[in-house]
């Protein structure tokens, strides 16, 4: 009785969030270095569904269809993303410090794409390139993870990406100070920084598998992280096969986020202190962790490339921004939480 | 009556629309590009680009990519001094922003620099999204007259380019000519060096040092390797022991003059170090764009007075007023070549 209640009461905030949710999308769309008016954009949104275009200003139409809605679609879907990303990584090591760069998914999809840019590739190769990246990496550090079997595993894993994550982040200085002063160095330096203003319909859809695929194994196993959050013994003791739940989310948990800087570049922050501002209102229990995770991730990537694309002339790289909006909230949250931890 | 009226309407759209939509034009990247018959708008993707259109069109240029300084304005002209800032469009990512480029409903957006397989499908990607030509130009320093000539076509201003072109055309023949007369002994070895220590310098092959490696002096640095900037130690100057430092930042010009450890170097008992001139644009190496001439007058004059009978304040004159379009004073004259002179 008091679970169905309980339910029902989670089932009207989601539908409260989306419907947040979808508000803030409808705002960011109105928002611009572009002027249109409120009643030109509807009417832009229309004529693309409806095929006529007459009295459509083109101009205004490849602001709404080329630039805003790429940047807002894939703004929610990143900030989700790197968010759930976060909160599963959070929970599998049982460490409020740790982010999706942990395992050096953001490392080596940095070097991947910085190799790329240095290699004077395509764009879609520098994406690919950053996407297989990442999942190398951690693919790496899984490996020694493996391969040491008499230590405690999540240590080791720890570790090993600390160890990874120095060797990548060396090979990227390296490729900087080879790179070309005027054409790769800035391209790499804002590659790094994270930036949603070159996106469009296209990148967004070639990640979405990926980021869907991704998101299986966290949602259908939900209940067993609340379980992996106990420590290896208890979960075993309760049955859970601790290693291959874990290596499988940390496959999904490492899909999405490889898939998400591929088109972003590195935006940090998001991963590491969502998870914790969800976890401040909802609780640790992962079944509600995690949809609360992805809604605030996908509000909170949404806000800051609004201000991203509008404070100023120019853009203002991402991660600059996550982390002087961010750090300020977050401290306002901790100092006033309610719920803790654990 | 209606579909008559439909029928006309249709046939006018086509042909007024078949007057703004024009010819194709092929780019460095091997591209067809259709940009308009007559372009007025220019957008410029980095800071080579804006020097271009800036000594050919300055009426055509919409903004900077980065707003010049107090020092840069003064020897701009007054219409261009206060146009708006639209960052960078290099690189994926870069800052500009992409309703501010479309705001600013240029007729073409223009990229000179590099050209390979990630800015041609960086410059395919802005023009998909955006519905704005997008051309990239080749910008090494040999190629500057024929590069010169080929914008300047493209904006339709083929006579101010012309004109342009030949004066680029002269200094270069005028360059490899004089050059080939000096014998392979006479030719200084020299230090280029950026930062305010000045140990960061251009390896062999470097873009910043290109217009060193034109006027046929040896670069030092190329012994430790190829490739692009890089920082290297003052052991390693001891050891390469340059005739001449050219100094990016005029406190390390300042520094080197009057630092115990650098003062058995050659070039600093000789009082060979100049601070390289960087204004409005850089002499010497960045951007690397056409700006890059005068500092071709200014190393001749340098590094060879002998072989070459230059004029360097009257050439200054000259290319300030037929490139930037400004008359300067002597004052400005002399605070442009303050210390970038050898004392007679």
């Amino acid at each position: 009785m008091k679970d169905s209640a309980e339910n029902d009461g989670s089932l009207k905030l989601i539908v409260y969030s989306i419907a947040g949710l979808m508000a803030l999308a409808m705002l960011s769309m109105a928002i611009g270095k572009y002027f249109v008016s409120p009643s030109s954009i509807l009417s832009v949104l229309l004529s693309g569904i409806t095929g006529d275009t007459s009295g459509i200003d083109p101009i205004q139409s490849t602001v709404i269809w080329n630039v805003r809605l790429p940047r807002v679609a894939a703004g929610l879907l990143i900030g989700a993303s790197l968010a759930a990303a976060g909160a599963t990584y959070q929970g599998l090591f049982r460490n409020p410090l740790v982010s999706p760069d942990i395992l050096g998914v953001s490392a080596g999809a940095s070097l991947g794409a910085v190799l790329a840019i240095f290699l004077e590739m395509p764009v879609p190769v520098i994406q690919a390139s950053s996407f297989c990246g990442g999942l190398l990496a951690v693919g790496a550090v899984y490996g020694v993870g493996a391969a040491v079997r008499n230590r405690d595993p999540v240590l080791t894993l720890v570790l090993a990406g600390v160890a990874i994550g120095a060797v990548v982040g060396a090979g990227i200085s390296l490729i900087k100070i080879l790179a070309d002063p005027y054409d790769q160095l800035p391209a790499i330096t804002y590659w790094l920084l994270g930036s949603l203003t070159a996106v469009t319909r296209g990148d967004v859809g070639s990640i979405l598998p990926a980021v869907l695929i991704g998101f299986v194994p966290l949602i259908l196993l939900r209940w067993r992280m609340n379980v992996m959050t106990l420590g290896d013994e208890e979960a075993q003791t309760l049955g859970v096969d601790t290693r291959l739940t874990r290596s499988v989310l940390i496959a999904g948990a490492t899909l999405i986020t490889a898939a998400s800087v591929s088109i972003a570049g590195i935006v940090g922050w998001i991963g590491l202190v969502i998870p914790h501002i969800a976890r401040l209102l909802v609780g640790p229990d992962f079944r509600k962790l995690l949809p609360a995770s992805i809604m605030l991730g996908g509000a909170y990537m949404l806000i800051v490339d609004t201000l991203a694309r509008s404070i100023a002339r120019i853009e203002i790289p991402l991660g600059i921004l996550t982390a002087v909006v961010g750090a300020p909230f977050f401290l306002w949250l901790l100092a006033s939480g309610r719920k803790g931890w654990s | 009556m209606l579909k008559l009226l439909g029928a006309v309407s249709i046939a006018f759209l086509t042909v007024f629309a078949g007057m703004a939509v024009a010819r194709p034009f092929k780019d460095a990247g091997g591209r067809t590009v259709e940009i308009p018959n007559h372009v007025s708008r220019v957008l410029t993707a980095g800071p080579p680009a804006a020097v271009l259109t800036y000594v050919l069109a300055p009426e055509k240029l919409t903004g900077w990519v980065q707003e010049p300084t107090k020092e840069q304005k003064e020897f701009l002209m007054p219409s261009v001094r206060d146009l708006p800032t639209y960052g960078r469009l290099t690189g994926q990512g870069g800052t500009a922003n992409m309703e501010a480029v479309l705001a600013a409903k240029p007729d073409i957006i223009i990229d000179v620099g590099t050209v390979n397989d990630t800015y041609i499908s960086l410059a395919d990607k802005v023009q998909q999204q955006t519905g704005i030509p997008y051309i990239l130009i080749d910008g090494s320093f040999a190629k500057t007259p024929e590069t010169l000539r080929l914008v300047g076509d493209l904006l339709g201003v083929s006579a101010r380019a012309g004109e342009l072109a030949t004066y680029a055309e002269t200094t270069l023949k005028t360059l490899n000519e004089g050059i080939a007369k000096v014998p392979e002994a006479e030719r200084p070895k020299v230090y280029y060096g950026r930062g305010p220590e000045g140990l960061e310098t251009g390896l062999a092959g470097s873009i910043n040092l290109e217009i060193l490696g034109a006027v046929g002096a040896t670069n030092v640095a190329a012994a430790a390797g190829k490739g692009g900037l890089t920082n290297v130690s003052l052991e390693q100057i001891l050891g390469w022991n340059p005739q001449v430092i050219l100094a990016a930042s005029p406190k390390f010009a300042q520094a080197a003059k009057s630092d115990p450890l650098w003062a058995n170097i050659a070039a600093v008992k000789a009082g060979q170090v100049y601070p390289t001139p960087s204004t409005p644009f850089g002499w010497f190496d960045s951007p690397p764009g056409v700006n890059r001439l005068i500092g071709v007058r200014w190393l001749e004059a340098l590094l060879y007075p002998k072989a070459f009978a230059v004029d360097l304040k009257a050439d200054v004159k000259q290319f300030f007023k037929l490139f930037y379009q400004v008359e300067l004073t002597d004052a400005q004259l002399d605070t442009l070549l303050k210390g970038a002179t050898p004392k007679s």
